[in-house]
């Protein structure tokens, strides 16, 4: 463990020679959680206006916010021993629940995602954003790394079935959100460049038959839409057009707080929930983008931080995709919002109102605080 | 593989995470910045252009259609109105399945295809949140009807606006014409921006020619809205100017004299003031009351009015072109002293029939088959007018020779459009030898002049036509182009004038007495309407024939279908010394012009005498 101390920074050291804080007794990665909550606070003064100035979706949010840190504490709280020896166990509940899903799951806008328990609705998937790294991180921390061909087919399997049960709810960009995060353990792991140049080639060759074969009708529409909003102005493009109108009438200033004639007219879809970027990008213009940009940048430099200081392979591994996964989230909305990419129902992270992935993204946080404190306990 | 039993290295783990970070970290710092920057070009770079289009979201130019010009009879009695009007509308863009809307409001209120096939049409073409009418001129109960059920209906909007409506609807069918709704082909025509909130223009007539000036021009309110096209408040408001108000030259009274007294039959009267070119009277009948039209007529409606043998929406006055007969003679005996050919006292033997000079053919005289003789020995241009002589004109004619005979008819505006401001007037026939070569490419033989000579033949001329030639008669060589139109928003138009016929009076002289004695004279052809009668009026008749009638046969009225007896013509002006009223009138299939002439007597009655004829 000497290795460790000496690698460590200053600040690591005089913890070292004091005894420990709260915060390392509780399990808290103090900048994390300061970086989260000016993150969230700055969501809440931007779903303000976004939501027409109704002090009541604030509330709700706030109120999902306080579960959230709740649950993101007392996460940091379980050792990563326990995770690990739970991983396998809450993968097969997850997948029997989205097998259950598949028959007796409840419907929404033609998607089967919810299941129904005594009244209480939820959406198994959202839960295997964090079971899945998680299986594949315990498949993968027991064996020699990086992991050889046979481990990485058994990992490919563990993450293609729920990927694979969830495509056919249908929700495309769940599917993908939690093959990502399986993935991304496997790239952390160090799975060799052949495999994902392999992947790379895979993916462009199979994109005509996904196209044809795989991809539902509303699917390509969303994608053709993107290549060119204008073709369908006032359907499919119209959320495209209004939004990218939104964001560049902010200019560099923004046009005020509460101020955004674009959300406040109702010209922006969605514009308290996948589209809050845009009223964020209207009202405080490109600054408050580079505040929030930064904001992220910084969890995730934080998140990356904590993994390379991680103790166990198994804690790397799920830092890491922890950390991609919630990059993927701030990549996707952006880039959708913007018009780079085709719209997904992927929320802007601690951003978009919307309890559920709010829970999940900070019980992910409460995770890698587990896996950052995990390091001090042991190295005191 | 190489190995077979692995052992777990933490370093060269940890090594390869470290370095697996490094990418990451790169990966994410390159993709983050290829977001931001999308940020930048289009917060920065392309920041005008969407400042606009968000501008342009917000405020929205609305179109204020302007009010439709009114249109007045000479006597101040309005004749086209705008009434309010209640539209059904739907925003489609509110409208979340519309085929369910549709059906709903269907069951509201009764919705014809032809309403929902204009709506499919305009749905096409409308700007976004703009409300695309569906149905026109809701009734009180329908609109109750809708206001009831409005709240389940989101996207569905009724509101008011000013409509055409003609008071006088059959009365004056062909004088006026009417509005419909904006056909495709019209939307494509029409300036796209003056018509923004307007639905109806001009379609023939009046309405159409001055389409222009009775629009007016369109205004706009800035408003703010929000994305579902509900109005905040105004910004700005431009007024729209409304269009000019018209008083024509025509008058209600003769009018409603002309066509009463026309009756169930076809035909038309076309009355002219001499003195101004101003149309006093524009009938054709049957008629049709043009508020069908305004709001879309039914397929049955219409099927009707286009079906019937009758072809009420045919416009007998300016497009049907029949043979003058000979109420072309007083212009003919213009010509033939003016020629120098003839003079008054110029007289031809007359024995009922006439030959040209190596023919056998006898070209006869009407009034052969009557008395078995003709008018007299010989007969001078004042009974040649007055009894109609044939044999007259077909000497003259011969001598004029076709083509001068069409130099001297054509100032009286034959074989060319008038010009009247309505629409769809034909221009008739004044034939020729040149007409007949591009025409019909043949040579013209010596026979067609004497046919010409009496109206006949080749010749045809609309009703308007002829009341413009009798009002050149009857204002002495005066040519005006005649005018609808009286006034603008009370400013008087004058009819622009053509250069005049010059002819010597004494020459005029003769032929007004001929047209005297037509009417006043003891063997007129129209003494009849001498009768009563309180002023002195020049006429003269007219037969056209509609079936050739062969050489030698003899015309029988009772025997010949209905639709194949001669129409009737007659042409008029008064009072004689003074002509304040010049009529063309024509009967179709009248047997002769005693179904015509005494039409010109109740209508010149009404004009100068007032109501209490």
């Amino acid at each position: 463990m000497g290795d460790y101390v000496r690698q460590m920074p200053h600040q690591g050291s005089q913890d070292l020679a004091r005894p420990p804080s709260a915060a390392t007794r509780f399990h808290i990665d103090i900048p994390l959680l300061v970086l989260l909550l000016i993150l969230t606070a700055y969501g809440l003064f931007v779903l303000y206006s976004a939501s027409g100035q109704d002090m009541g979706a604030v509330i709700r949010q706030g109120r999902y916010f306080l579960v959230a840190y709740v649950i993101m504490i007392c996460g940091a709280q379980i050792s990563l021993q326990r995770y690990m020896r739970w991983a396998p166990w809450l993968y097969l509940l997850g997948v029997g629940t989205l097998l259950a899903v598949m028959f007796f799951g409840v419907g929404a806008k033609g998607a089967q995602r919810w299941l129904s328990i005594g009244g209480f609705r939820f959406q198994p998937s959202e839960i295997m954003k964090l079971v899945v790294p998680m299986a594949v991180a315990w498949y993968l921390a027991e064996r020699t790394l990086p992991p050889r061909f046979v481990f990485v087919i058994v990992s490919l399997g563990l993450v293609g079935l729920p990927a694979a049960l969830i495509l056919q709810q249908p929700d495309l960009g769940t599917a993908l959100l939690i093959a990502a995060s399986g993935l991304f353990v496997l790239f952390m792991a160090g799975i060799g460049w052949r495999y994902m140049f392999g992947a790379a080639l895979l993916a462009v060759a199979s994109a005509w038959p996904a196209w044809m074969f795989v991809l539902k009708d509303y699917q390509k529409q969303r994608i053709l839409t993107m290549l060119d909003p204008e073709s369908d102005k006032l359907g499919a493009g119209w959320n495209i057009i209004q939004s990218k109108t939104a964001i560049g009438s902010g200019g560099w200033q923004g046009k005020g707080w509460l101020q955004g004639t674009q959300s406040r007219l109702d010209f922006l879809p969605e514009s308290h929930t996948d589209f809050i970027i845009a009223v964020l990008a209207e009202e405080h213009g490109l600054r408050g983008v580079l505040l929030l940009v930064s904001l992220y940048l910084l969890i995730l430099l934080r998140g990356f931080w904590i993994g390379l200081r991680a103790q166990s392979s198994y804690g790397r591994m799920m830092a890491g995709s922890l950390t991609l996964t919630f990059f993927v989230y701030v990549f996707v909305n952006m880039g959708m919002v913007a018009g780079l990419l085709p719209v997904v129902g992927v929320p802007l992270p601690l951003v978009s109102a919307g309890g559920t992935s709010i829970v999940t993204l900070m019980a992910g946080f409460g995770i890698l605080m587990a896996v950052s404190t995990e390091k001090r306990m042991v190295s005191q | 593989m190489p190995e077979l039993i692995a052992l777990k290295d933490p370093h060269r783990e940890s090594r390869v995470y470290s370095a697996r970070t490094v990418i990451a970290i790169a990966i994410v710092l390159g993709l983050l910045t290829v977001v931001f920057s999308r940020y930048y070009s289009l917060q920065v770079t392309e920041y005008e252009s969407y400042k606009t289009q968000s501008e342009r979201n917000r405020v929205q130019l609305q179109p204020l259609p302007p009010k439709r010009g009114l249109i007045y009879d000479r006597n101040g009695v309005l004749l086209a109105d705008n009434r309010p009007s209640y539209i059904l509308s739907v925003v489609r863009e509110r409208v979340a399945d519309l085929d369910t809307t549709l059906a709903e409001l269907a069951a509201l209120v009764p919705i014809s295809e032809g309403d929902l096939e204009n709506f499919q049409k305009k749905l096409q073409r409308r700007r976004p949140y703009e409300a695309v009418p569906l149905r026109f001129r809701l009734t009180e109960q329908e609109r109750a009807r809708l206001a009831v059920n409005r709240y389940r209906l989101p996207g569905v909007v009724v509101d008011a606006q000013l409509l055409r409506h003609y008071p006088y609807g059959e009365l004056f069918s062909h004088a006026l014409g009417y509005v419909g709704r904006i056909n495709e082909r019209e939307a494509f025509e029409l300036d796209e921006s003056d018509y923004r909130g307007t639905f109806h223009v001009g379609k023939v007539g009046v309405e159409k020619f001055y389409e222009d000036i009775l629009h007016g021009e369109v205004g706009y309110q800035n408003v703010e809205s929000n994305a579902h096209g509900r109005v905040l408040r105004v910004l700005e408001r431009f007024a729209p100017v409304p269009g000019v108000d018209l008083t024509l030259h025509l008058d209600i009274r003769i009018q409603r004299a002309a066509i009463e007294a026309l009756g169930d039959r076809r035909g038309a009267v076309v009355a002219i003031d001499p003195r101004t070119g101003g149309v006093l009277a524009l009938v054709s009948t049957p008629g049709f009351d043009t508020n069908l039209f305004v709001n879309g007529i039914s397929t049955a409606d219409y099927s009707a009015l286009r079906d019937s043998l009758d072809v009420p929406l045919f416009n007998r006055a300016i497009q049907g072109q029949y043979p003058p007969g000979s109420t072309v003679k007083p212009m003919m005996g213009m010509a033939g002293l003016e020629s120098g050919l003839v003079t008054p006292e110029t007289s031809v033997p007359d024995p009922g029939w006439y030959k040209l000079p190596g023919d056998s053919r006898r070209y006869r005289d009407w009034i052969l088959r009557i008395r078995g003789t003709g008018h007299a020995p010989r007969v001078a241009l004042k009974m040649a007018i007055a009894e109609s002589c044939d044999v007259y004109f077909y000497d003259l004619a011969r001598r004029l020779t076709i083509d001068r005979m069409h130099d001297y008819m054509q100032p009286y505006g034959f074989g060319q459009r008038t010009g009247v401001d309505t629409t769809n007037e034909r221009p008739g026939v004044l034939p020729s030898t040149r007409w007949k070569r591009e025409a019909m490419a043949q040579a013209w033989y010596p026979g067609e002049t004497l046919s010409a000579g009496i109206g006949q033949g080749y010749m045809l001329a609309t009703p308007m036509q002829l009341a413009v030639a009798t009002s050149v008669m009857a204002s002495k060589g005066q040519r005006k182009v005649p005018r609808l139109l009286k006034a603008i928003d009370g400013e008087p138009v004058a009819a622009p004038l053509l250069e005049p016929l010059i002819a010597n009076d004494s020459n005029w002289a003769s032929v007004y007495d001929g047209m005297r004695e037509v009417v006043h004279g003891e063997r007129g052809t129209a003494k009849k309407l001498a009768k009563g009668i309180q002023y002195e009026m020049g006429g003269k008749t007219g037969t056209a024939q509609v079936i050739g009638i062969a050489q030698n046969a003899v015309y029988n009225e009772d025997e010949v279908a209905e639709r194949h007896r001669h129409h009737g013509l007659f042409i008029a002006f008064a009072p004689l010394e003074a002509p304040t009223i010049a009529v063309a009138i024509i009967v179709e299939n009248g047997g002769g012009s005693s179904a015509a002439s005494p039409i010109a007597r109740k209508v010149i009655d009404t004009w100068l005498l007032g109501d209490a004829s």
